[in-house]
């Protein structure tokens, strides 16, 4: 019983934590790249999220059925997602490139609420039923008391899409062109790459990562609102910085010992404080170890 | 070369490492009481990170530090912060122009009298006769360091809004509010033309003369180098590849040889 | 202009599109039925074709002003409207003494309720001059300042509680309180770069919050504490509309109480201090000003004011509950900050007036607040980043003629 109950609390802390490091891959690839610690990537989660119910409540009522809707709703979902990121960066950000470091944090927490807000008042404040998206496994059934079957889709699409983005970031073309503007943005110029466009896919990338954890996060949990994405970008942000901000291994494994360590703490300590907990996380990283887990230590340049 | 009594700055073997990167190798270098000493050596030598090193800004990795300031003991200063080692006496300029850009000019000046002066928050809410005259005094001096630096009449204009040689005179007033008796400058004639720099080199012997601060300077421009010098230290590759008086490194063929191909930066 | 009508349509278009799930669908999850508003689709487009001409003209604006800025008026910036009239004595001066009657008038023309909101207006003034010394003038981005407002708040809601301590006692202890936190929380972040310390004040915050909910045992809980003491005058008895009006006048010291301290500061050593901070923090060590102390005390100072304050909202309320207490609240002092130009004590005040007291009598405005708060930080950040009133550099005088030696 005692070594199940570990069971169950180690996967649901893995379930929780790919989806931190989903959301946190878009944290760090946007700040290694211009610095800036994009507020409103959690508001763009939750619209992915949001789009999927939608579309997949339109697609309900017409009569489409299962695995149909799961594709169609998760690609319009993921269109959606990217299409607000792109559009967040050209208007809160892109003219806000040379401005002092806080300028355009305050625009992308200005952002943030703009989004909730526009979700509250266009949708609704309530909690809203998500959809059962993610197909029971039969082959699963005897285990669903440590593994579910939404946990197991979770941990697996998590995988795949982080193998993908390494696959992309280290052998495509767009993917050589982010690691040169992360390095040194100047030179990156100089040599002919088109930075505003590497700048623009880094948020499409983030966003499309963001969205696939929105729809997953969203049939888990079984309901969504306004809201989610603000803890869940603060925790995902923290997933990050206890990885190394803009380094993309840290992050994944920011988020996943995030997510344990949080499912771990609310299963044997107290689940009300299991935000307190996150954040206690990464104060203590940041005063000990800035750099993050897997980050290097540098030193500014005077 | 000068007696050890007068000595205000000795640093021993400083050795700096960025990761596998040894910026600062072993350098041993001092700097006496009145005296003008440039460091020069091409571009990445490590003569910024030697500064930063020295100003606290980086805790070396290696080596002693030994400020004595005049009239108190001596101490080792590695690793001690920054504004302590300002308050110490010794005060720096930055060769990437570090000003309070959205502060008035008269504004950066009366920063450096911060550690001069010890207003406190309750002070300076209730104005005590102590702190209008703090206050006071900072003004008149700041003033008068620029009247110095040839900035009198741009007090009330924005610091970003100097041309580039004022902000380079700027940092020169603003460290030398802070009441030094030793003078770090960083590149004080770079980006100046040559007017700028002819009026450079005489407030730089000015300073020397008027206030008895001693004087350690990075410099490009080998002309002024070589005009107000006392000594010269050369680096290359973060290693001190000569030292001595301005005729004497002329004729070094070792300094030569560094700096072929750089000539146009002489 | 043919560009300009090319660009708004290719605008209208996208926002259509990107509005349309969320604008036109609306889905009921629970009676599987889909409402389709069409209607707001004419809507999204209309404004789309509008605002992206206007935002195109804007952007060009302000390219062209920045290209010019730099050379011809290198020392005489251009002055808004607002500054013009802040720099003319002959047209402040009037306005400012209208200002003030109103203010001083408002109980004897408005009933008790008006006069109410008034007050949480005041208290939003003093809680942005507060942050504007954080934000404004130290240029620490602090997201948790609700935090120090809610431990005020609590002070005295506590002290009330269990020891029947009343408002005049707690209202320097609650500023006190504040302040302790205040160099508390800002020990750890000190050496944190700008934008992880705005993620650890927001954490801060959120702490704080989730701990009122929690510590059932000392705070109450959600529930909150109730039968919270109004100010009093040497035991007089007041009645409730009575009580208001003076709360009221007391606010009204209090904020004129915050003006001539902030202002003081600001313009003495550890002002100046503060915003080289803001300005450069490397040069500001090397030149010889001790970091910790600075930063820790742009910290407590900038809390005591929302201690301070935290008082006078558990006072006029008689009740407080951790709800009071969250991000938003954070949000709109930040708003104000950003709003009325950090650094500005003017213009704190004219936009925490603005931004409480307008979705407090529009009504129509007050669903759409927070949305046009966030607007109204982007667009600041991109059009007017000094703020409406930008913070115009004191002035030190002419110099001495001659160097005088002190002689006292
Ligand atoms: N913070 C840092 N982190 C890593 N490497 C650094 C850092 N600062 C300096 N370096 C490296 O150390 C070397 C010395 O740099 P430094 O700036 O001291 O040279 P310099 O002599 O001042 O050159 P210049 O004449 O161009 O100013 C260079 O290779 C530089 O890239
Ligand atoms: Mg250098």
């Amino acid at each position: 019983m005692e070594y199940e109950n570990f069971l169950g609390y180690f996967v649901s802390g893995l379930t929780r934590g790919s989806i931190y490091a989903l959301i946190a891959l878009g944290y760090t690839m946007v700040y290694g790249i211009i610095q800036l610690i994009n507020f409103a990537h959690g508001e763009i989660y939750m619209i992915g999220a949001f789009v999927a119910l939608i579309v997949s409540g339109v697609l309900t009522i017409y009569g489409f059925s299962g695995v149909s809707i799961l594709v169609l709703a998760g690609l319009i979902a993921i269109i959606y997602a990217a299409a607000y990121g792109y559009t967040l960066e050209r208007i809160a950000y892109r003219p806000l490139r040379s401005a002092p470091r806080l300028s355009p944090l305050i625009s992308a927490i200005g952002m943030s609420l703009f989004l909730q807000n526009y979700v509250l008042l266009a949708q609704t404040p309530d909690f809203l039923r998500f959809p059962q998206l993610i197909p029971e496994i039969a082959l699963l059934q005897p285990y669903a008391h440590v593994v579910g079957s939404a946990e197991l889709v979770i941990l697996i699409t998590s995988a795949l899409s982080m193998i993908a983005l390494t696959l992309l970031i280290k052998y495509a073309k767009i993917g050589k062109a982010m690691r040169a503007t992360q390095q040194d943005m100047i030179m990156a110029r100089l040599v002919g790459i088109d930075v505003d466009r590497v700048i623009s896919v880094t948020f499409i990338i983030g966003s499309i990562l963001a969205a696939i954890g929105g729809i997953l996060v969203g049939s888990y949990i079984g309901q969504i609102n306004f809201y989610i994405g603000f803890m869940a970008g603060v925790k995902a942000f923290t997933a990050a910085v206890l990885g190394g901000i803009g380094n993309i291994p840290g992050a994944v494994l920011g988020g996943l010992v995030l997510g344990l360590a949080e499912s771990l703490a609310a299963g044997y300590i107290s689940s009300a404080y299991e935000d307190v907990f996150a954040f206690g996380v990464l104060v203590l990283i940041l005063i000990l170890r800035p750099s993050g887990l897997l980050g290097k230590a540098i030193k500014p340049k005077v | 070369m000068t007696d050890q009594a007068e000595k205000l700055l000795e640093v021993r073997e400083l050795t700096m490492d960025f990761g596998g990167l040894r910026a600062v190798d072993s350098i041993t270098l001092d700097v006496s009481k009145g005296e003008i000493v440039a460091l020069i050596g091409p571009n990445g030598a490590g003569k910024t990170t030697f500064f930063n090193c020295v100003t606290g800004i980086y805790t070396p990795t290696r080596g002693d530090i030994i400020l004595n300031p005049p009239g108190e003991k001596s101490r080792r200063i590695n690793g001690l912060k920054p504004n302590r080692v300002t308050t110490l006496g010794m005060a720096r300029t930055f060769q990437n122009i570090r000003l309070f850009q959205n502060m008035t000019v008269l504004e950066n000046v009366m920063i450096g009298r911060h550690c001069r002066t010890s207003t406190s928050i309750i002070g300076a809410v209730l104005r005590t006769a102590r702190s209008r005259a703090q206050e006071r005094e900072t003004i008149d001096r700041s003033y008068d360091l620029l009247d110095q630096v040839g900035l009198l009449p741009f007090a009330d204009a924005f610091a970003k809004n100097l041309s580039y040689g004022g902000q380079r005179r700027l940092e020169i007033a603003r460290a030398m509010a802070t009441e030094p008796f030793l003078l770090l400058l960083d590149e004080p004639a770079a980006g100046m033309n040559p007017q700028e720099t002819r009026e450079l080199d005489s407030l730089i012997m000015q300073i020397r003369n008027a206030g008895e601060i001693a004087i350690l300077l990075i410099e490009h421009d080998m002309k002024l180098v070589m005009n107000i010098s006392d000594r010269i230290y050369v680096m290359e590759y973060g290693k001190k590849i000569a030292h001595g008086t301005p005729q004497q490194i002329r004729a070094n063929p070792k300094v030569i040889e560094a700096y072929l191909g750089e000539e146009s930066d002489a | 202009m043919l560009s300009y009508l090319k660009s708004s349509l290719v605008a209208t278009v996208w926002f259509v599109f990107l509005s349309f799930p969320f604008m036109v669908v609306k889905v009921n999850t629970l009676k599987n039925s889909v409402e389709w508003r069409w209607l707001n689709l004419l809507w999204v487009a209309i404004g789309a074709f509008f605002l992206s001409a206007l935002w195109r003209w804007a952007m060009e604006r302000r390219h062209r002003g920045g290209a010019s800025g730099e050379s011809a008026h290198a020392d005489t910036p251009k002055l808004t409207l607002g500054e013009r009239i802040l720099n003319d004595r002959k047209i402040y001066r009037p306005l400012l003494a209208v200002l003030t009657a109103v203010i001083l008038l408002f109980p004897f023309v408005f009933d008790s309720y008006q006069v109410s909101i008034m007050l949480l207006a005041l208290i939003f003034v003093v809680l942005g001059l507060g942050l504007n010394i954080t934000v404004g003038l130290a240029g620490l981005l602090d997201l948790g300042y609700v935090a120090f407002f809610a431990v005020g708040a609590y002070s005295y809601g506590l002290l009330s509680f269990y020891y029947d301590v009343g408002f005049w006692t707690a209202l320097p202890i609650g500023g006190l309180v504040g302040a302790l936190f205040g160099i508390l929380l800002g020990f750890p972040i000190l050496r944190l770069r700008g934008d992880y310390l705005a993620i650890v004040t927001l954490g801060f915050g959120l702490i704080a919050k989730i701990v009122l909910e929690n510590w059932e045992e000392v705070t109450n809980g959600a529930k909150g504490i109730a039968n919270i003491g109004r100010p009093g005058l040497f035991g007089l008895q007041m009645d409730i509309a009575t009580t208001t009006i003076y709360t009221y006048y007391l606010m009204i010291v209090l904020v004129l109480f915050t003006i001539f301290v902030t202002n003081r500061i600001k313009d003495s050593r550890i002002g100046r201090a503060w915003m080289a901070l803001r300005e450069d923090e490397i040069a500001c060590v090397a030149m010889g000003v001790d970091m910790a102390r600075t930063k820790l005390s742009a910290y407590a100072f900038g809390a005591f004011w929302a201690g301070l304050v935290g008082v006078i909202f558990a006072a006029r309320n008689t009740y407080i509950n951790p709800n009071s207490f969250t991000f938003m609240e954070s949000a709109i002092v930040l708003s104000i900050v950003v709003l009325g130009g950090m650094g500005s004590i003017v213009g704190v005040i004219i936009a925490a007036l603005v931004l409480i007291l307008l979705p407090e009598y529009l009504r129509a405005f007050a669903d759409y607040r927070m949305l046009i708060f966030g607007a109204v930080m982007v667009l600041m950040m991109i059009f007017r980043p000094q703020g409406l009133i930008s913070n115009v550099r004191k002035t030190y005088g002419p110099r001495r003629s001659a160097p005088e030696v002190n002689r006292d």
